[in-house]
């Protein structure tokens, strides 16, 4: 392996580290352990979400109804925490609510042939409709003792959700490399004949994918809204978006086949850096939409540069 | 061990297969042959259980099989490697052969064993590369042995090949026959379908033709079988031997290569074609043909003179608009647009010319053009707006042809024009492309295949490894000499 090849292979992590300096370096609170918490938590709806959403894409497909989906989910979890006066419950119901519409999904996108961002932009809106009439358009207060247990217990002094983050990122890594799912879901968006002609079962995988995209965005909801206490019917508007550029960040091919854990992890923690030190800054949100803008287009072009490096080799 | 019962399948009013019949014997290589739409690919569609047929049976080793699904017929024992190969790019050669089946430690895919699995059916197939190796940076010919790695593994006791050698250089050809051998020697009852009569004869044991969905002969022996009896019965008439053409009269020259150079070409090229002449380039896989009409028709370097005059060196538009146009090899990937009707694709050219204003689409004379091609060319279509992937791969190329021909066309390179073509279609080709010098238009065209070359070039350019290796008129050519011009050095024939 060669220099360049070396880059191409690592330049991700190097486009990392270089941010992590660069921030340090801008604003040296970066490195506080305050900030790195807030950091955490500022990223840890993305980055769960973002596990599921690498599946996808590995796939070659992709879920525009997770934020939609994360809505949802708070505001069942909520809804149901409160009728019950359990969390439990309402962790339950909010998965059960996220399986459903992924299950929908996914049933459409593999059974019925339906391209996945048409199926996936009409339950965007479905969910997004469902979330507001749950909510009867306003957000919704938890009003039992104990809902807010999963967002604000801290394990080791580090809050729960990162925690959850963490557990996250490493059952998907394993499940992505170590199991026979995964490496069919690698398959499957590498070639889909190739892996439908050696029995590979296409469609239940697909299907499995996107309900458990479905659940995890649910279940990632009920993770915020029990952090704020409150759950929000436009909470993860623009969710599946973030996720994309996150997963594209870490080296995701949109058309299927390729995908990494760490990749990802990466994608989440640029993206989450970037904001953060742009607010620890002071610096308008307006601008943060613009360089982030630009983060993306230009790992995609450095994609494009890598793949070409790649296969001259 | 392998028997085709009365297989018979329709497609919505179209019988693919009626009532097809024959034995493949374990321990024998079975050559399939049949012109394009004949139903050989309809059969191994059967065979992997892709499709379901409307009636009949398949028997293997004895036993009557029903095969549901893809997953179905490889339980059954029966693997087909298509032209077009399915594997998996961005995952490892050991991953790519045991897909659909991994060994497991519980939930978790073992990879050790994996590994050392794949090591031993890499053996057996003869292919040297670690089983981590990513597929993606095989050779062809390398991932055909991949494929057939994996079929092994499911303990295959009938293997089809569909058009194998297609895309492989000689060598590579080599080595699939030997391991083709040691497949019969094993017991295997192999299913050998292709277009080249010289494989067929080669190493098949019997063969068996099909025409027009029905079952016509198979040959239990090749003992005194001919490739001229063989495509006798495929197209049902005998064929008009291919005459070069004396008739037509070289002209001036129309084109004129002064160093064009470009990727995959070893050192400039120069060369001339004169009005009313068909030259061929003849070369084996990755002698840089494709590559030298590409770099004549869109290269920025060198000089490409048309009828004297000299043409912009801007890309493609300037090519067609001083004359000089090409028609792609691959017809599905560079040549036509698979969802638009044959109209569209015909008129995407000169539709700059016939629009009002140059802008506003005239629909009257886009009709009238593709009707009068379409009658000229004998286009088979049931409609103007018939979606041109419905055509068979021949008109396909006519289309495509069509869509040069309406042009003001000096100059015509042509790519590999016969490819997936079946033998019927292919003389149409020939006399249409003879039409075009007719009528004074130079014709430069690649080809892989001798007697094409032979049959339709008046004069023969011969590349290797990137440079042009020789040249002489057609009537001086014969096939060994042109195949030692064209073989690498060092790689003997």
């Amino acid at each position: 392996m060669n220099f360049k090849q070396f880059l191409a292979q690592s330049g991700m992590f190097l486009v990392f580290f270089v941010v992590v300096v660069v921030s340090y370096m801008t604003a040296p609170q970066f490195m506080s352990k305050e900030n790195m918490i807030s950091l955490g938590l500022q990223v840890s709806s993305i980055g769960v979400v973002s596990c599921t959403m690498l599946f996808c894409l590995a796939a070659g497909d992709f879920d525009l109804s997770v934020g939609s989906n994360f809505a949802l989910g708070g505001m069942v979890g909520v809804l149901v925490g409160n009728a019950t006066s359990s969390l439990f419950f309402g962790v339950l119901a909010a998965i059960a609510a996220g399986a459903v519409f992924g299950l929908l999904n996914g049933i459409v996108v593999a059974k019925f042939k339906i391209n996945a961002l048409i199926t996936t932009l009409a339950t965007m809106q479905i969910v997004r409709g469902l979330a507001n009439i749950l909510g009867h358009g306003t957000p919704q207060t938890a009003e039992k003792p104990g809902f807010d247990f999963l967002g604000n217990q801290a394990y080791l002094s580090i809050p729960l959700p990162i925690w959850i983050m963490i557990l996250f990122f490493v059952i998907f890594g394993i499940l992505l490399n170590r199991t026979v799912f995964g490496r069919n879901i690698l398959a499957i968006g590498g070639n889909k004949e190739a892996a439908l002609l050696a029995g590979v079962q296409v469609d239940r995988s697909k299907i499995a994918i996107f309900a458990l995209s479905g659940m995890v965005a649910a279940f990632a909801g009920v993770v915020a809204a029990s952090r704020l206490v409150v759950a929000s019917n436009n909470a993860g508007v623009g969710l599946e978006l973030q996720c994309i550029s996150a997963c594209v960040l870490g080296g995701v091919s949109l058309s299927g086949g390729i995908g990494t854990i760490s990749g990802t992890v990466v994608g989440v923690l640029i993206m989450g850096i970037v904001e953060n030190v742009m607010r620890l800054k002071s610096i308008d949100a307006f601008y943060q939409l613009v360089v982030t803008g630009t983060i993306l287009l230009l790992a995609v072009l450095f994609d494009r540069v890598k793949l070409r490096i790649l296969k001259s080799a | 061990m392998l028997t085709f019962q009365s297989i018979s399948k329709g497609f919505s009013g179209v019988q693919a297969l009626k009532d097809v019949s024959f034995a493949v014997t374990g321990g024998s290589v079975h050559g399939l042959c049949g012109e394009n739409g004949a139903g050989k690919s309809t059969l191994l569609k059967v065979l992997s259980g892709v499709h379901q047929p409307d009636s009949g049976s398949l028997d293997i080793a004895g036993k009557s099989c029903t095969f549901r699904s893809a997953l179905d017929a490889l339980n059954g024992g029966v693997a087909v490697i298509y032209q077009e190969l399915n594997l998996v790019p961005e995952m490892s050669v050991a991953e790519n052969v045991w897909l659909g089946h991994y060994s497991t430690r519980g939930p978790f895919v073992d990879f050790k064993e994996l590994q050392r699995k794949t090591t031993e059916s890499l053996r057996r197939v003869g292919l040297d590369v670690p089983p981590t190796t990513r597929v993606g940076t095989l050779s062809i010919g390398q991932k055909q042995m991949v494929e057939i790695a994996k079929a092994l593994t499911r303990n295959a006791k009938v293997i089809a090949f569909d058009e194998p050698t297609s895309s492989l250089s000689a060598r590579e050809v080599n080595t699939l026959f030997g391991l083709i051998e040691e497949l019969r020697s094993q017991g295997l009852a192999i299913l050998y379908v292709s277009h080249r009569m010289d494989e067929i004869t080669k190493i098949c044991d019997a063969c068996t033709v099909l025409r027009d969905g029905k079952h016509i002969e198979t040959f239990a022996s090749m003992n005194g079988v001919n490739a001229a009896m063989i495509v006798n019965r495929m197209v049902g008439r005998e064929l008009a031997a291919a005459m070069v053409d004396t008739t037509r009269q070289a002209g001036d020259e129309i084109l004129e290569l002064r160093d064009v150079v470009g990727p995959g070409l070893a050192e400039p090229v120069s060369l001339t074609v004169r009005q009313g002449e068909i030259v061929g380039v003849f070369g084996l896989i990755g002698a840089g043909r494709t590559e030298l009409l590409k770099a004549i028709y869109m290269g920025k370097q060198g000089e490409v003179l048309v009828a004297n005059s000299r043409v912009p060196r801007k890309g493609a538009g300037t090519s067609i608009r001083n004359g000089l146009v090409l028609c792609p090899e691959d017809r599905k990937q560079e040549g036509i647009v698979p969802m638009l009707g044959v109209a569209e694709n015909l008129n995407i050219s000169i539709r700059r010319s016939l629009a009002k204003l140059g802008f506003w689409i005239s629909r009257g004379a886009e009709k009238e053009n593709a009707t009068t091609f379409i009658d000229r060319l004998r286009i088979k279509t049931a409609s103007l707006n018939t979606p041109i992937s419905n055509l068979s791969g021949g008109n396909q190329q006519k289309v495509i042809l069509a869509r040069w021909l309406s042009e003001r066309v000096k100059v015509i390179l042509l790519d590999e024009p016969t490819r997936g073509i079946d033998v019927g279609s292919k003389a149409e080709i020939y006399a249409l492309v003879r039409d075009l010098a007719g009528k004074g238009i130079g014709v430069l065209f690649v080809s892989s295949e001798l007697p094409e070359i032979l049959a339709l070039s008046d004069r023969v350019y011969v590349m290797c490894e990137g440079r042009i290796a020789g040249a002489m008129p057609t009537r001086e050519a014969t096939e060994p000499k042109l195949l030692s011009l064209a073989l690498p050095k060092g790689e003997a024939a």
